[in-house]
């Protein structure tokens, strides 16, 4: 408990929050990181799975994806990136967190226009529909319950993983702790080691709650259910 | 680029021992993979293996062991599903990284603990999901028959639901495997990451790619074997699921 008090010590000096490097600038790197590369990720995983669900194929395809890069640990991508054309910095973070994002975004989406009954879509058909206005009206508005759970599950995984940037340098929320682990642990490093994982466990939760609401509020109240909907690519921050 | 090319390639003139290598266009003199980087330290890399693959084992096993008894009790005890899969999807929202640094000061660092602590929580909601899913998909008329036939709680559990939720209870093993070995990589943190210990190693010595390629490849190749015995013990233990299908 004695490195908790600590935390919480460190976490009350105003300075740490507002020193250059602090908290307040890590937070910001943080978040923008994680923004880009949910955005990068949708760009590539939505209109992917969107358009496999229309065509109703490459289901298999989309589920090895998404098994194979489960296998990937993160910190291999972020190591390896750095090393091509990407160059250092913040690219070759976002474009790492953007691989791990996509697998949720297009499973979801995938598995979104799928759910819709058949039913549906013939009588959206019968009604003279062509491919692309089913699309636009009657299979993006069903599935946007499942997009919605798609990008919380990326989203929260992009915030978690990018504490793992620190370990090549990429700034975030995770340099708080790799400074503390290089202040060392006896040398009042702890506090600090255990704040950061405050903080990043906090955000990560805080962002996992607000998009639950997002979820829930573009969910129509009729397609609602109690249950939680965990698509098949998630993955813990590794 | 020479990207995975097998042969050891003879040392770029230009990059002199010692001098900093630059890392975009340094290509011959930094290969992505060398036989030679493999052969010179075999034993090291073998036993960053054994190590990644030990440490997943251990996680994985104790995982299983505290999974199932909570997967059967909110099975037996539905009022308490709701709380017990809560509680392991938050644990499973914190990112590895912030349960490490809260775990590791705690615990101490000289000791692999701290990371089999954290692995064990990721792979629980993974496991205690799949298993619940696994007995609650048992149909109600074969429980039924069950209880006609005189089976009691236990009996009924260990003869009927559990087998019958083998499926669900495997699928929940491979994911659970199969995230286990590339989350060892985090341990990293605190010199504890098995492989990652590689991965993380040659990009601070200059950037050496063949050993972070080769440590990427044996996590990656781990996985992948692991999740492919797991699914060869699958197929063997659930011949049924197998004849439906074909």
């Amino acid at each position: 408990m004695n490195y908790f008090q600590e935390g919480f010590v460190w976490l009350n000096d105003p300075l740490n929050w507002t020193n250059p490097g602090g908290l307040f600038d890590r937070l910001q790197e943080h978040l923008l990181i994680s923004l880009w590369a949910v955005l990068l990720g949708c760009a590539i995983g939505w209109p992917l799975g969107i358009w496999l669900g229309h065509r109703g194929r490459g289901g298999g395809a989309v589920l090895t994806f998404a098994n194979l890069t489960l296998a990937i640990p993160t910190l291999a991508l972020l190591t390896i990136l750095p090393l091509t054309p990407l160059g250092f910095g913040q690219p070759p973070v976002v474009v790492a967190l953007a691989v791990f994002a996509v697998p949720p975004l297009l499973a979801n989406a995938y598995t979104g226009l799928r759910q819709i009954d058949p039913e549906t879509r013939e009588a959206a058909r019968g009604m003279g529909l062509s491919g692309g206005q089913l699309l636009r009206r009657v299979e993006l508005p069903l599935s946007v319950p499942y997009l919605a759970a798609g990008l919380r599950t990326a989203a929260v995984q992009v915030v978690a993983t990018a504490a793992l940037a620190a370990f090549v340098n990429g700034g975030g929320l995770g340099e708080i702790i790799s400074a503390g682990f290089g202040i060392g642990m006896s040398n009042g490093g702890g506090g600090q080691i255990v704040a950061g994982g405050i903080v990043v466990a906090l955000l990560a939760l805080l962002v996992e709650a607000v998009l639950a609401g997002v979820q829930r509020l573009v969910t129509p109240a009729a397609l609602r259910t109690d249950r939680h909907r965990r698509p098949t690519a998630a993955a813990p921050a590794g | 680029m020479s990207f995975l090319s097998g042969v050891p390639v003879p040392a770029w003139p230009l990059a002199a021992p010692g001098e900093l290598a630059a890392p975009a266009d340094d290509g011959p003199g930094n290969p992505w993979f060398s036989w030679r980087y493999v052969h010179d330290n075999a034993g090291e890399i073998l036993s960053a293996l054994q190590f990644h693959a030990g440490l997943t084992a251990r996680a994985v096993i104790i995982a299983l062991i505290v999974a199932l008894p909570l997967a059967v009790v909110s099975y037996w005890w539905r009022p308490l599903t709701g709380p017990i899969l809560a509680l392991s999807g938050v644990l499973y929202t914190i990112p590895s990284l912030a349960l490490l640094a809260l775990v590791a000061p705690a615990v101490g660092t000289t000791s692999d603990t701290s990371v089999l602590i954290a692995l064990v929580l990721y792979a629980l909601l993974v496991l205690t999901r799949n298993s619940l899913a696994g007995l609650t998909q048992v149909p109600a008329e074969v429980r039924d028959a069950a209880a006609g036939m005189g089976y009691g709680r236990l009996g009924r559990l260990w003869r009927i639901e559990l087998p019958l939720a083998l499926p669900g209870i495997l699928t929940g093993l491979r994911l659970a495997t199969v995230s286990t070995v590339a989350l060892v990589t985090v341990g990293s943190l605190i010199g504890k990451g098995g492989l990652g210990e590689m991965i993380l190693g040659g990009f601070r010595n200059n950037f050496y790619k063949a050993e972070i390629m080769t440590g990427t490849l044996l996590c990656v190749g781990l996985a992948l074997v692991l999740d492919l015995a797991l699914a060869g013990v699958g197929r063997l233990l659930t011949p049924w699921t197998r004849e439906r299908s074909s």
